[in-house]
């Protein structure tokens, strides 16, 4: 019988999760796993929020990214360039091709700063810094270490972005940092949205809306970043509002991966278009997609392609029997939320129910609160980074936590 | 929540956006828009309005980006259209959802 070829386009969290999900369920003399992917460091990326203010260094938020792929997975450490769905081909950049039966797209998202004019310009790394690359939160510590005071503004260009929560636990840490320092009083903290708030559900603006507010951090909503004017310091919107600042952290436009645009299949930002509950790409029935790569209108987040590859190593199995794709994505994410002083916050929500409070993972018992303030939460944030490298990179399951969300520990408000 | 438009019922979230895109039309869109302080709804409003309501029909999440690369208007003209803060507002007037974060 003819070996077939799965291909994983993409060794992040989503991709590298997948090798091993479909190493242990498949059988290895009828399948071949062959996974892509330029880098050669894999980043523990909920680490680029804490690396700004020392709180982890650069050395245990890095690993090299073949120690997480399973040895009897080929890995290719090269470019892609583009995909032809009709051909069932993918071309690296060096022109080699790569015939596959079944193509997993994995190849996440990341910042496109060249894209607000102004912003990658002679203050970037210099008065304006990223903090969703490693290179920009290292950037961005040794910049704070020095740093004397003055406007920090804090500043998301345009959703989706990986990650949602992160620029506001950036306000909080930062909050918390300065204060630490002896130096709050020196550092005015703007917080620039183009939300309506700096939350937006009903649930967590009621409980969090006083964060905000006991930390002294002012906010600015509607904001649509037009330019950056470097000359100035300050940051401009379409509608002609303008922030000054002596220091900006701003989460540029994310973007899908270029080779995705380049394949004639992405939406306007590189994003594969992707059936939200089955994981199906609706470019081709044996295309799918996982992680930050897709459309779906869930969180970028490393807990969404965790319960994704579950889901997604399911369907696979179905598809490959060629049965329906029975198992369906709810949308769920599960994050803490730093918010300073050694305290944190968890939320657990999916596609239909909104973060509410309650207790995780066992109704009632907890250990976890959600939506309340707690230092177990820090502990669990913390921790987290442990469990990332130990347990989730080898494909396996954080023990009571399941890839569809519960609902048996969440106060649900009656009209919900 | 509920609340009467032109003495019709809809129902509505805590900030007054529909929560179901069936009961809109286009009386209760011009009453909104009154109240929103944007106003008579023109030729050049209804387009924009009827191309969210496309891309919310097709789940596309409502962007200032999307806006601008429409073709139907550019941000500048939006901003005209539908002043501060524009996305929510003409998201309001069209009977979908505002952009939201997760939480």
């Amino acid at each position: 019988m003819k070996q077939r070829n799965i291909l994983i386009a993409g060794a992040g969290s989503a991709g590298t999760m997948m090798a091993n999900h479909l190493k242990r369920k498949l059988n290895h003399h009828e399948w071949k796993i062959t996974i892509v992917d330029e880098a050669t460091t894999h980043y523990y990326q909920p680490g680029f929020l804490f690396l700004p203010f020392g709180i982890y260094d650069e050395h245990e938020i890095q690993k090299p990214i073949t120690k997480y792929i399973p040895d009897d997975v080929d890995f290719i450490n090269t470019a892609i360039d583009k995909i032809e769905p009709e051909r069932n081909v993918l071309t690296l950049i060096n022109g080699a091709e790569l015939p596959y039966d079944i193509l997993i797209i994995a190849s996440g998202c990341s910042i496109a700063p060249e894209e607000t004019p102004g912003m990658k310009d002679k203050l970037w790394y210099k008065d304006i810094f990223d903090f969703y690359s490693f290179d920009g939160a290292k950037a961005l510590h040794d910049k704070l270490k020095n740093w004397e005071g003055g406007r920090l503004a804090i500043h998301i260009t345009e959703m989706p972005i990986k990650c949602p929560v992160a620029p506001l636990e950036f306000a909080f840490l930062a909050d918390d940092f300065f204060k630490h320092k002896g130096m709050r009083d020196e550092v005015e903290i703007t917080y620039i949205t183009p939300l309506s708030g700096a939350f937006t559900k009903p649930f967590a603006a009621k409980k969090l809306a006083h964060l905000i507010e006991e930390k002294d951090i002012k906010l600015v909503t509607d904001f649509n970043v037009e330019r950056i004017d470097n000359d100035e310091h300050k940051i401009i919107d379409y509608g002609g509002q303008e922030v000054k600042f002596d220091l900006l952290v701003t989460v540029p436009l994310n973007k899908g991966a270029a080779f995705i645009g380049k394949s004639g299949f992405g939406d306007d930002l590189n994003y594969v278009p992707t059936d939200k509950f089955t994981l199906q790409t609706t470019v081709k029935e044996n295309i799918f997609a996982i992680g930050d790569a897709t459309s779906l209108p869930a969180s970028k987040a490393g807990s969404v392609a965790h319960f994704e590859s579950e889901i997604l190593t399911e369907n696979i199995l179905h598809y490959i029997k060629g049965e329906e794709l029975k198992a369906h994505f709810d949308g769920h994410a599960n994050c803490f939320v730093e918010t300073g002083n050694h305290k944190a916050l968890l939320i657990d929500f999916n596609y239909d129910q909104e973060p509410v409070e309650g207790t995780f993972p066992f109704a009632g018992v907890g250990p976890m609160s959600l939506m309340e303030e707690t230092m177990l939460n820090h502990m669990g944030k913390l921790g987290f980074k442990w469990i990332y490298w130990n347990v989730l990179m080898h494909g396996r399951a954080i023990p009571f936590i399941h890839p569809q969300m519960d609902k048996s520990g969440k106060k649900i408000p009656v009209n919900q | 929540m509920e609340k009467i438009i032109n003495g019709v019922t809809i129902k509505v979230n805590e900030e007054g956006y529909l929560t179901d895109f069936s009961q809109w039309n286009k009386s209760i869109a011009e009453e909104i828009s009154k109240q929103e302080g944007v106003g008579e709804l023109g030729p050049k409003h209804w387009e924009v309005l009827n191309f969210i309501q496309d891309q919310y029909k097709k789940s596309v999440p409502l962007t200032i980006r999307k806006i601008g690369a429409s073709g139907v208007t550019d941000i500048k003209e939006f901003y005209a259209l539908f002043p501060n803060g524009p996305l929510k507002k003409a998201a309001k007037i069209a009977g979908i959802p505002k952009p939201v974060g997760c939480i």
